[in-house]
């Protein structure tokens, strides 16, 4: 594309808007504006110059602010409506019909609409992952459209400006020097205060330039690369193997592999759940416990580390002890860049039941025998010869289907036992079917097995987390905190000061936030060296209350 | 115990500080004709400095509260509250440090006290930590989030101070309504102090027995006089008034009675003052906002967003992620309260960027303020109470 040349001389490319070197208006619309936007220097970019290709029309749908507000905002309102009811995460059933009864149960029409629209499983449904692709986008393209250009035309501007740009700021004076000092004074003394307040001075052709925090400039794009490089951590999470997320329950005493860490294994040695009692909570919080009941002081696993050998045959199990620890909440385990969080519980697993056969008549007792849970035994021999063969164990049952009693999981919630009893008396056996609270004969038996006690231990339920993104996610947290900081507590100011065609003094002033602070440094350089007033365009309150003051 | 009344004592002291350093921003503004001869009115800098003063004893309160329990006092709804009033105060200190208005003053204090009134009618013993929340990313994710949140809020007073001068209340108009509508808001809250004092002081007590959610056996106490009963209620406590209306399983009738008990005394005040009155309760306030400076008041609300968000985005979602992901287990978990502070930061996203390039300043800016505190608002009120995910404190 051709480029245009101002009446200064410099050749600026096509679609400036202020002249890069001298900031005369290139185009209608400045030269027409009383106060020119100076947003980007008035500087080339690419989404204002080209609009023909279709590539051309994607780049300036994406670099458009009002596009991107747009996108935040639909972000924002999908956020909102999935938080109108739970989530499909927080709902504690299983299945597609049973989420489609729980929401219909509780919210009625509601709820059934919101299941049918997926809203019930917002935040991994395609649509907002779609969003957030397009908010990633829109920031990627809106920043490069604009920070290449605003970093060519800072880096060439020059000191002295054409009095058409000075006209058009915000902030301008023009006269006389208001102190006994004639013109050449009063630069001298604005350059000395300009520098007391830090600024860096430029002069060129009897002009100043004095800038202040140009850095600031650059904040928005450093935050928006930290936000690109923690929404990439993200991404990244979808590929496999970037993250572990696996759950264990362990019992107490038990050794298990550790899911998700192939070389680890760990032991549960106890668990631990701890309430506030009166006694230690004293004064202080008695009043809250009264009127609560009681609350959970502690939850823990107290869990040994176990590391698989290195130099072993695979497939072997020999093992070295790393260490002891006490998982608790918001203090996880942490190895080998992993970490395992103690998530849950459940209290009085039954873990061995003890029983005793005995003639029904007599009630004399052969003995008792311990069934561990885990792993029943076939036979337990008894006194006199008598013997006990466990023939079925169902860990959960849950009634008889099609004849056979039947376990709905491995986990010994409600156990049930098929026995053969075998006794000098009845050497061919009798059977019996024992559950909790109840016993099944076939045909009237002569002996029978009596439930004497019951062991039960603790469960933990422990979550282990492998991130390796969490390094990712973090750097640009730390990059988009720098970045937002950096474009919100320092502001970009420059003062202009030259000479008129009558040599009066001209004064103008730009920033791109905070005004107030650039007008304070502004009358202290007044004060100090007499330049003329200045007036604030957009003020407009400024001038009544000015008014006012004088009647 | 001693601590704990101190404490106690400590908080009143501020109450009432903010009260009267109020009146004295209320005098600057008055006997002034624009902000240029407020700013320098006496009325001005003795209202800063009971507003000093009072911020140093609320600020004592905290501590005190927090030695006597052991632990930061930002774990119940009282606490949280309370200390969100304290803070707001904080940070309409830094911005009259910055830029010296006594108008933003005189309509921040009333929102701190509103704040710290509301927090006092929730249970406020103390209690002990339970296992989630003991870690010390508690002070450190709660007391940024709290702070971020109270300077954004700062922008809201100030541009209520914008709308309260550049509304033309004589005539009825969309922004009139809307702009009664925040003080409608506003007395509601005060409506809620008034009712739950009124019959805490009666000592008003109802027990019941219900079914909850889970189709489970459950215990509720209701400290008003229930008009909605909890699923399938039965009343255990004798002689107390029968709900009127059963609610359905998902609905907390508790919180509903309370609110709707709220919203009767909040209708009838304000129907007694515009009885009183005779015009939108917003004309009210509007003659101590008109000599406020505009430009001033736009600029403080920028600036006040502009120090907020990054205080914000560190504690409410920074600091939150590293200490879910110590807790939780995960770093974001989809929770409703994780899920509205990404609303609130965005929304600010969305409040900056309308600002820098559509040019979205002065009165637009100003209702976006408003809506801005609304969402925090949200957020602390109705999160905790109607949705309660992990974070409710309720
Ligand atoms: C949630 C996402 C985003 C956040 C948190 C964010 C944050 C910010 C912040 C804090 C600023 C500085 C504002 C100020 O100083 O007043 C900024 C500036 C900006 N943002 Fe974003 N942004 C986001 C998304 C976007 C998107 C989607 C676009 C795309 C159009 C965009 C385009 C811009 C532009 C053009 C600027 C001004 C740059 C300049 O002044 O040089 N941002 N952003």
């Amino acid at each position: 594309m051709s480029k245009i040349k101002c009446q200064c001389g410099h050749e600026n490319p096509f679609g400036t808007v202020l002249c890069e070197a001298c900031g005369r208006p290139m185009t209608e619309e400045a030269k027409n504006s009383e106060v020119v936007d100076m947003r980007y220097e008035g500087s080339a970019r690419r989404s204002q110059t080209y609009k023909r290709s279709v590539i051309d029309k994607i780049w300036n749908f994406f670099s458009s602010v009002k596009i991107g507000v747009a996108i935040i905002v639909a972000v924002l309102a999908t956020s909102a409506i999935g938080t109108l009811f739970p989530q499909k995460f927080y709902v504690p059933v299983n299945s597609e019909a049973e989420y489609l009864a729980y929401y219909e149960r509780l919210y009625g029409i509601f709820g059934t609409l919101y299941y049918k629209l997926g809203f019930y499983d917002m935040y991994n449904s395609w649509w907002f992952k779609i969003l957030i692709g397009m908010l990633g986008t829109s920031i990627i393209i809106a920043s490069i459209d604009r920070v290449v250009p605003l970093y060519k035309s800072l880096k060439k501007q020059r000191t002295k400006r054409h009095m058409s740009f000075m006209k058009r700021q915000r902030i301008f004076g023009e006269g006389v020097p208001q102190q006994d000092v004639d013109v050449e004074g009063a630069f001298a003394k604005a350059e000395e205060e300009l520098r007391k307040l830090r600024y860096n001075v430029k002069k060129e052709d009897g002009a100043i330039l004095a800038e202040k925090n140009r850095f600031s400039r650059w904040g928005p794009y450093v935050n928006h690369t930290g936000l690109i490089i923690f929404l990439f951590g993200v991404l990244l999470r979808g590929i496999p193997g970037f993250y572990v997320d696996e759950t264990m329950w362990i019992r107490e005493g038990e050794l298990r592999s550790i899911p998700g860490a192939p070389e680890y294994y760990l032991k549960s040695n106890d668990f631990i759940m701890e309430m506030y009692t009166k006694e230690e909570a004293d004064e202080v919080f008695g009043e809250a416990l009264d009127r609560v009941g009681s609350i959970v002081k502690n939850y823990q696993t107290d869990v040994t580390l176990y590391k698989k050998k290195e130099d072993v045959l695979p497939g072997s199990t020999d093992m070295e002890f790393v260490k002891d620890y006490s998982i608790i909440v918001n203090k996880p385990l942490k190895f080998d860049g992993y970490n395992v969080f103690q998530m849950d519980y459940r209290l009085n697993e039954l873990k061995s039941m003890t029983m005793q056969l005995i003639e029904k008549e007599s009630g004399k007792s052969f003995g008792e025998f311990t069934i561990d849970l885990d792993d029943p035994k076939g036979v337990y021999d008894l006194n006199e010869g008598a013997r006990v063969n466990l023939i079925g164990y169902y860990a959960d049952y849950d009634g008889v289907e099609n004849g056979e009693p039947v376990s709905k999981s491995p986990i010994p919630n409600n156990p049930a036992f098929i026995f053969d009893m075998i006794t000098p008396e009845k050497p061919q056996g009798e059977k019996s079917f024992v559950a909790i609270r109840q016993t099944l004969e076939t045909e009237e038996n002569a002996y029978q097995v009596k439930f004497v006690s019951a062991e039960t231990r603790d469960i933990s339920g422990l979550t282990i987390r492998k991130d390796k993104t969490l390094y990712i996610l973090l750097i640009g947290g730390i990059i988009f905190m720098i970045g937002v900081i950096q474009g919100s507590y320092w502001n970009h100011r420059r003062i202009w000061i030259q000479k008129n065609e009558q040599g009066q003094l001209v004064v103008a002033a730009h920033t791109n936030k905070n005004w107030f602070s650039l007008k304070k440094d502004l009358d202290k350089v007044q004060d100090y060296s007499g330049l003329p007033t200045y007036v604030d365009r957009q003020d407009t309150d400024a001038t009544s209350e000015q008014e006012e003051g004088e009647k | 115990m001693e601590l704990a009344s101190l404490s106690a004592n400590l908080l009143l002291v501020s109450f009432i500080a903010y009260l009267v350093a109020t009146l004295f921003f209320g005098g600057a503004v008055k006997k002034a004709s624009s902000e240029t001869t407020y700013k320098k009115s006496h009325w001005g800098l003795i209202g800063i400095i009971i507003t000093v003063i009072g911020f140093l004893t609320n600020v004592g309160y905290f501590i005190t509260r927090w030695m006597a329990s052991g632990h930061i006092p930002l774990s119940n709804m009282f606490e949280f509250t309370a200390a969100f009033g304290m803070m707001l105060v904080g940070a309409f200190i830094l911005l009259f440090y910055l830029y010296r208005t006594p108008s933003l003053g005189l309509f921040a204090l009333p929102i701190a006290i509103i704040m710290i009134s509301y927090a006092s009618m929730f249970p406020k013993e103390i209690t002990p930590l339970i296992p989630a929340l003991k870690s010390h990313w508690l002070a450190i994710h709660v007391i940024t989030t709290v702070i971020g949140e109270a300077i954004l809020v700062i922008s809201a007073v100030a541009g209520l101070v914008y709308l309260l001068k550049h509304v033309d209340l004589t005539k009825p108009s969309k922004q009139r309504f809307w702009l009664e509508a925040v003080m409608v808001a506003l007395i509601l809250v005060v409506g809620f102090v008034v009712s739950s004092t009124t019959f805490k002081l009666t000592g008003y007590e109802a027990h019941f027995t219900y079914v909850d959610k889970n189709e489970k056996p459950a215990k509720i106490e209701y400290n008003y006089p229930p008009l909605f009963g909890m699923n399938g209620y039965e009343a255990q406590t004798e002689g107390v008034m029968e709900p009127v209306f059963e609610m359905p399983a998902i609905v907390n009738a508790k919180t509903l009675t309370t609110f709707v008990w709220s919203v009767a005394t909040g209708i009838v005040l304000y129907i007694l003052l515009r009885l009183i009155i005779r015009r939108p309760v917003a004309t009210l306030l509007q003659p101590f906002a008109k000599k406020a400076n505009s430009q001033l008041m736009d600029e403080i609300g920028y600036r006040s967003v502009l120090i907020g968000f990054p205080v914000f985005t560190l504690g409410a979602l920074i600091f939150a992620m590293i200490w879910a992901h110590e807790a939780w287990s995960r770093f974001w978990g989809w929770d409703p309260k994780e899920v509205w502070a990404l609303i609130t930061w965005l929304f600010y996203a969305a409040f900056l960027h309308l600002r820098l390039s559509k040019g979205w300043e002065g009165e637009k800016s100003a209702w976006l303020a408003v809506i801005g505190f609304i969402i925090i608002m949200f957020n602390l009120i109705a999160v905790n109470l109607i949705i309660a995910g992990l974070h409710s404190y309720a």
